[in-house]
């Protein structure tokens, strides 16, 4: 029976999106813990701008005339609403979504996002300093955690399932290319003893921010080399933040967006999805990091942008008249980072000029 | 000897000491005086079975600090759910939650049957009047209702002329506006037959009261309310287009930036049917269409939250982005039903309002069962000279105008105020009508003061397909302001449960 119900193409691409902005939100806070310990004394200023360097905001921070110092990143990212990479913009922007979609999800999930909402909205100066700054980043990834827990408890599982689900993962795929580029200057196979050492400390704190180091020491060989993190980040086939891993679910909820819910229109996103899979398996690791890991990552990223891409081109571009009748470039925005919702865009357009109509629609 | 105190003195002290006095738990009633108004929870009503002597021993037994932090906790839940509406100001909007108060109102078995059985005849004769003057005219060539209020109305749509719609129901929802006087007697104040919104909270306040306040409700028999998503469900699978068995139902709404759109998702999803917006909508060869991930997947009965003016830009408001572009053109080809149909406006206002007694009895041929308010009509020579001669008593209300704006009580009025409603009517007396000042009925409500006489109305919500059914209570709005008589939220009033006794 629910192969039937039909699924609005608005209430997809929200879908899609609130699952983005939240997985972004938790891995930019992964990215903030892990960036602390990289924090070695003198080489503060460097660790912090390096975040901004691998979410590609440079343009946005330097628009506001930054200093590149720690706390100017820490309130970038935590406090700071009109930077549209911002943890509080990301958030407003699930929430928004959220709110479009009441009709569909639980009342549980829009309940927990609120209040995560409000607990965000209220973050303050003080709790990036020290100590708190780790415990701040711990509660943000517990309210996403919340989320993914009560929508795998409660929401219903027909097609807007599958979109939300593509959101989650295209962006964790991304995240997880972004994390393994946080030291990709830095790998320095043949150095001394204490550099080694020094150096396989901080990619164990990659895999820690990715909440793998665990599973990787069951898997990987006793003297593990960066390169082994690597692999092990980008093809595992059951580390649940490994791209490969991402991508192959990806590749199934399109699968059965076609047999299951007779939706046509997959055939761009898999093709894409070879193509990702192979540029990843095509070579071994070690020549990945030889002919040069940020350009790889980089790449990847890339093919996702245009898997995103591709998605909404084929489910959720429809509903806009605009996208359909004047301009078929209401293609989602790209940016470095990966992209922003075209539809909040033009939701924000919608606030701002149609408040009028609004406000004459008050109810009787 | 020591000189530091006994860290552990032994309890003798005390022992002789007298038991402490567990203080007296403070009585919410403590001070409540509704007089000179009719109160809604007398004790001494009849009629109950007792039932409002319980409640309000179980509310003093509750405590006045208990009752407070329950009330609190409840509002609290209230914003978690974001049971909110949205309030517009000259550039922010914020989103507030409807004011619970957690005292309910109570009505008996008999009250409502009688509220029930006026609503239903009010909704039958405001169909009746809609399909005549939309079509054969009557009732304007008879002279009972003068044919210039009708015709030259801004919410009579020609469009609607000689159109068929089914069952003769062109109001499926509607929303009456009704008060109790000092003398305990229910008068229709207005009715809302265009987008009557108001009901979600019917159903949230009730399951707030559920969780918040078992122990009140415990013991009594309440008609449910629960079932209103599915009453409405059935009414619109009733009025699709002729020949459509499993009609596509969805509710249009102008979206999230709209201060009911918390309401539209709750119907939404109390019917099970999609929420759409107009963008969502697409009309080719005069049949309506939702965009869906995969085909345009078509539409048979819009339940539509968007005024007659913004429906569809080819044939009202051209600027409208809210509407969608030939959908009236498909109505008028039968292939979609609109809830409630265009032009239902030209009913509620309130310059019809005052000739409804005359309505029903014309075509019910029967009395009002729930008489209105005693209203001039000063478009009427001797309706403004009457009005204009008592302007520090009467109400004076624009026609047409929801929300409560613009309306003038005299009693309250300083004297600028009077002068200026003065002008405003001479200068276009027939936008107006007065009547007079209702001492609105009270009912106890949880002040900083503890529990005070606050002004209540009560807004029953009727459903109607085939037939007519209505949800047993509906919205009590109070009037959080002390002496307030004006209960519209977004005028600062708040909500209560409405309780319906059930039968013995």
């Amino acid at each position: 029976m629910s192969q039937d119900l039909p699924l609005l193409a608005r209430y997809a691409e929200s879908l899609f999106w609130m699952a983005r902005y939240l997985e972004r939100v938790e891995n930019l806070a992964r990215l903030i813990d892990v960036t602390q310990i990289f924090e070695s004394p003198g080489r503060e200023a460097a660790a912090w701008y390096a975040l901004i360097r691998i979410n590609a905001d440079e343009d946005e921070f330097a628009k506001r005339a930054h200093a590149a110092d720690p706390d100017t990143v820490k309130r970038f990212y935590l406090l700071e609403r009109d930077n549209p990479s911002s943890i509080p913009a990301s958030i407003d922007a699930a929430r928004m979504n959220a709110r479009t979609l009441r009709p569909l999800i639980s009342t549980e999930m829009w309940m927990q996002l609120n209040m995560f909402h409000r607990d965000v909205a209220a973050i303050t100066e003080d709790e990036l300093q020290g100590d708190k700054l780790s415990r701040l980043c711990g509660m943000i990834k517990l309210g996403v955690q919340k989320h993914t827990g009560i929508t795998e408890g409660t929401f219903f599982r027909d097609q807007g399932w599958c979109f939300y689900e593509l959101g989650r993962l295209i962006e964790r795929a991304d995240q997880t290319t972004r994390l393994l580029d946080i030291r990709f200057h830095s790998l320095v196979p043949h150095g001394t003893e204490e550099r080694r050492v020094e150096e396989m400390t901080l990619w164990a704190g990659v895999l820690r921010g990715a909440a793998g180091y665990h599973a990787f020491r069951r898997v990987a060989p006793p003297g593990f080399t960066p390169q082994d993190v690597v692999r092990f980040l980008l093809t595992d086939a059951s580390f649940p933040r490994s791209v490969l891993l991402c991508v192959g679910q990806m590749e199934w909820l399109l699968g059965l967006l076609r047999s299951r819910y007779g939706l046509r229109g997959t055939v761009a996103a898999l093709e894409r999805i070879e193509e990702v899979r192979a540029a990843i398996l095509s070579r071994p690791v070690e020549r990945v990091i030889a002919e040069g890991l940020h350009e790889f990552l980089d790449g990847v990223q890339r093919d996702l942008i245009l898997l995103a891409g591709e998605i909404g081109t084929a489910f959720f571009r429809d509903w806009r008249p605009l996208a359909t009748e004047q301009q078929p470039a209401v293609a989602p925005v790209m940016t470095q980072t990966g992209m922003t919702q075209a539809g909040m865009t033009q939701a924000g357009m919608t606030q701002n000029g149609m408040t009028q109509e609004m406000r004459a629609q008050r109810p009787g | 000897m020591t000189t530091q105190p006994d860290p552990d003195p032994p309890p003798d002290d005390l022992a002789d000491a007298p038991a402490p006095m567990t203080p007296p738990v403070a009585d919410p009633f403590a001070g409540y005086d509704p007089d000179p108004y009719f109160c809604e929870l007398a004790p001494d009503r009849g009629g109950d079975g007792g039932a409002i002597a319980r409640l309000r021993a179980a509310i003093s037994a509750i405590g006045l600090d208990a009752l407070r932090a329950r009330a609190a906790s409840a509002e609290n839940d209230l914003i978690n759910l974001g049971i909110t509406f949205t309030v517009y100001s000259e550039a922010t909007a914020i989103d507030r939650i409807l004011p619970f108060d957690c005292i309910p109102r109570v009505l008996t078995a008999s009250e409502w049957a009688r509220i029930e059985a006026g609503v239903k005849q009010r909704v039958a004769a405001l169909n009746a009047f809609l399909h005549d003057i939309y079509h054969a005219r009557k009732i304007t060539t008879d002279g009972v209702v003068p044919a210039d209020l009708v015709f030259t109305n801004p919410n009579y749509r020609p469009e609607m002329e000689d159109f068929p719609v089914r069952f003769g129901t062109y109001v499926h929802i509607c929303g009456v506006d009704i008060v109790r006087d000092q003398h305990g007697e229910f008068r229709v104040l207005e009715d809302n037959a265009r987008t009557p919104s108001g009901v979600s909270y019917v159903v949230e306040n009730r399951h707030v009261m559920l969780r918040s306040f078992p122990d009140l409700i415990a013991g009594l028999r309440l008609r449910p309310v629960d079932d209103y998503g599915q009453r409405l469900r059935e009414a619109m699978t009733e009025i699709a287009p002729e020949g459509v068995d499993d009609p596509q139902i969805v509710l249009l709404s102008p979206g999230i930036y709209n201060s009911a759109y918390f309401e539209h998702v709750f119907l939404a999803r109390e019917m099970g049917v999609p929420l759409v917006e107009g963008a969502d909508l697409a009309v080719e060869k005069d049949r309506v269409w939702m965009r869906t991930t995969g085909a345009l997947r078509p539409v048979h009965t819009i339940y539509r939250r968007i005024g007659d003016d913004f429906l569809d830009p080819t044939v009202f408001r051209p600027d409208s982005m809210l509407g969608v572009p030939g959908l009236i053109g498909a109505w008028r080809k039968g292939n979609v039903t609109l809830a409630n149909a265009v032009g239902t406006g030209v009913a509620d206002d309130k310059a019809i309002y005052a000739y409804m007694p005359r309505i029903i009895r014309y075509y019910l041929d029967q009395d009002p069962i729930l008489p209105i308010v005693e209203t001039h009509i000063c478009r009427e020579k001797q309706g403004l000279q009457y009005t204009l001669d008592r302007l520090d008593q009467l109400v004076v209300k624009p026609v047409g105008e929801s929300g409560g704006y613009g309306i003038t009580i005299g009693p309250r009025a300083s004297r600028m105020e009077l002068e200026s409603a003065r002008a405003l009517l001479l200068n276009d007396p027939s936008n107006w009508i007065s009547q007079p000042v209702i001492g609105l009925s009270v009912a106890p409500t949880l002040t900083e003061q503890g529990l005070r006489p606050r002004h209540l109305d009560l807004r029953p919500y009727a459903v109607t397909g085939r037939s007519t059914w209505v949800l047993p209570g509906g919205l009590s709005r109070v009037a959080l302001k002390e002496g307030s008589l004006v209960v519209n939220s977004s005028q600062g009033g708040g909500s209560k449960d409405t309780w319906v006794l059930a039968e013995g």
